[in-house]
């Protein structure tokens, strides 16, 4: 293969990792700006989408389809309960303290962690895309299903920007973002919107590992990564800028395609995780945020 | 906090420390190499309380300088043949060197920026122990052979291995850096740390300058835990990258919030009491992991002054 199909091979597998990682870091990003609080368990929300749907797949006989179709549409329910749960009965009793709620996040990564690896065990399990259509091009056949990845992202982008800006939710969250003393003086329920908040940000890392889950299999350590480059991509961003987060996005995910094609990963890794500390050094609002109040 | 009295402070810490030398006679063996492993990572706490119990600057990176002293220390022994006291003095120039860079780079963040970046920079350490996997041994790590951990004085000659020499190496390192603790704290210099972190832009009004004091508590705390990396690359001879991982930088912070932050003897009770709850628990689950979870939580949640902090604040005060 010459290096042209090759650079658009790698390109392409950058978009898809660009697509699930612009959910993921969408609902780091979510949280953040509403709520002021690092969410460090937040790649394990993304772990527990991926092996809920394949719990769910298994469960489900029938036409592959529908299995992730189910899961899919259960996954991320089930996790954003677990997440409400966790914030009702952890950070709000903290009062939402960002350094205590760093703390308390870090024991709740441990416990799904430890408690995925003993109910789901060490292995890596596969879960059967809904379909395997393939899509010839002139110099290599490429999976219609990773393509459908990156329209399903795009599509839920779209739905969450539209929500935030043109209805009384997207309204009331950002009015708890702007200024929450404010924003309960005047009536809004403050305490719900947190909850609100924090159960769609993990809703959105399980929607993006049910996703990912038919190309990349199911692991109970396959949060790690996401959750470092969530970071990444809301630091560059601009923590809680929404089209910051997805031009970041798609910019960490088709550098990070590309690099790790012609280099090592763990050095396309090692370059990107310190770019962005010296970004975070010299300029922490971000590339592309304004400053912050 | 009340005023202490000097001898009383001192009293206190000696006792400590004779009651550590005492034990080494009475333990039977499987908690004698137990203890001295936990006064070696004590000794990682009480670096780790520097910066986060006194100057109140929440690390979450602090396993890249234990690692610089394990990995310096080590890999002299290992690819250079050094000696056992040189090996030891690299490790810890390894992690003075690495503390006063991340802290020049990190402390120009504050809050939850310098939280990100310590956890980045230690997370860019990792992978280069993992990507150098020729000179590291990678993620299988490496073992210090036994030959080469033998203390040549003179005529005399201390194998490190032997488990009576293990655990006074460890005790003595662990008494050192108890006392300098006690002292730092108690010095003009450490009382500036304390004001940094009740308010730092008070203290620069004061005339001090913050940056400049809070650099040399990195420089310190970094020192520090580089010095127990290095003693434990000797006394026990085993190097490997998991010592560099995220989990080893959350552990200190665990210990020393589970001991109480801002006390000199916290960080070796939290890591005592840390251990032996991971022992007793191992009885019934491997699942070590949940507990760690479960107990960070629980911490923040209802005891956010650890065991130590909620024993001064109730009753006793003059607790440095």
């Amino acid at each position: 293969m010459h290096f042209g199909p090759h650079l658009l091979l790698a390109a392409l597998e950058g978009l898809v990792t660009s697509a699930v990682l612009a959910l993921t870091a969408l609902g780091l990003s979510l949280v953040f700006g509403v709520m002021r609080v690092v969410n460090v368990a937040h790649g394990e929300f993304f772990m527990l989408g991926a092996v809920l749907a394949w719990a769910i797949s298994t469960a489900i006989s029938g036409h592959p389809a529908v299995g992730f179709l189910a899961a899919l549409v259960i996954a991320p329910l089930i996790v954003g309960a677990i997440a409400l749960v966790a914030e009702r009965l952890v950070l709000r009793r903290l009062d939402y303290n960002p350094e205590a709620t760093i703390v308390a996040t870090i024991g709740m990564l441990y416990i799904i962690q430890q408690l995925a690896l003993t109910f789901y065990g060490p292995e890596a399990r596969p879960v059967e895309p809904p379909f395997s259509y393939r899509i010839l091009l002139p110099w290599f056949g490429y999976s219609g299903y990773k393509l459908s990845i990156i329209a399903a992202s795009a599509l839920l982008l779209i739905a969450t920007w539209l929500v935030l800006t043109r209805t009384r939710i997207g309204l009331i969250m950002r009015a708890t973002q702007y200024d929450s003393e404010t924003a309960q003086a005047f009536g809004i329920p403050v305490g719900r919107v947190y909850g609100g908040v924090f159960a769609l940000g993990a809703m959105l890392a399980a929607i993006a590992a049910v996703l990912i889950v038919p190309i990349s299999q199911a692991h109970y350590l396959m949060g790690q990564d996401p959750l470092l480059l969530s970071f990444i991509v809301v630091i560059i961003g601009g923590l809680g800028s929404l089209r910051g987060t997805v031009v970041a996005a798609v910019l960490i995910g088709l550098s990070d395609g590309i690099i790790s094609m012609f280099f090592s990963p763990t050095l396309a890794k090692i370059i990107a995780t310190l770019l962005v500390a010296m970004v975070l050094v010299f300029r922490p609002q971000g590339l592309f945020g304004t400053a912050s109040r | 906090m009340s005023e202490a009295s000097p001898a009383k402070a001192y009293a206190l810490h000696l006792g400590v420390i004779a009651l550590l030398f005492a034990l080494s006679f009475v333990l039977p063996e499987y908690y004698h190499g137990l203890l001295a492993r936990i006064m070696v990572l004590a000794v990682f706490a009480m670096g780790y309380n520097m910066l986060f119990g006194y100057v109140g600057l929440l690390s979450l990176g602090h396993a890249m300088f234990f690692g610089a002293g394990l990995y310096g220390a080590g890999l002299a022994i290992i690819q250079l043949g050094w000696g056992v006291p040189l090996a030891f003095l690299v490790g810890i120039a390894c992690g003075a060197v690495l503390a006063l860079v991340i802290g020049l780079l990190a402390l120009r963040t504050t809050g939850v920026a310098f939280m990100i970046v310590t956890m980045m920079f230690a997370q860019v350490f990792s992978l280069l122990i993992l990507y150098f996997a020729t000179w590291t041994g990678g993620d299988q790590g490496q073992v210090v052979p036994q030959p080469a951990r033998v203390l040549n004085l003179g005529a005399t000659s201390l194998d490190l291995t032997d488990p009576t020499v293990r655990y006074m190496s460890a005790l003595l390192l662990f008494s050192l850096v108890l006392l300098v603790t006690l002292a730092i704290v108690r010095s003009r210099y450490g009382r500036v740390l304390v004001a940094i972190r009740e308010n730092e832009e008070r203290t620069k009004m004061l005339g001090y300058d913050t940056f400049s004091n809070k650099l040399m508590a990195v420089v310190v705390s970094g020192t520090i835990c580089a010095a127990s990396g290095a003693a434990y690359a000797l006394l026990f001879g085993y190097v490997g990258s998991s010592f560099a991982s995220v989990q080893y930088s959350i552990l200190p912070l665990l210990w020393v919030l589970l001991g109480g932050a801002a006390t000199t003897l916290g960080p070796l009770i939290g890591t005592v009491f840390m251990y032996y709850v991971i022992d007793v628990s191992s009885g019934y689950t491997s699942a070590y992991l949940l507990i760690v979870g479960i107990a960070l939580i629980l911490l923040v949640l209802f005891f956010p002054k650890g065991i130590l902090g909620t024993i001064r604040q109730r009753w006793l005060g003059w607790l440095p």
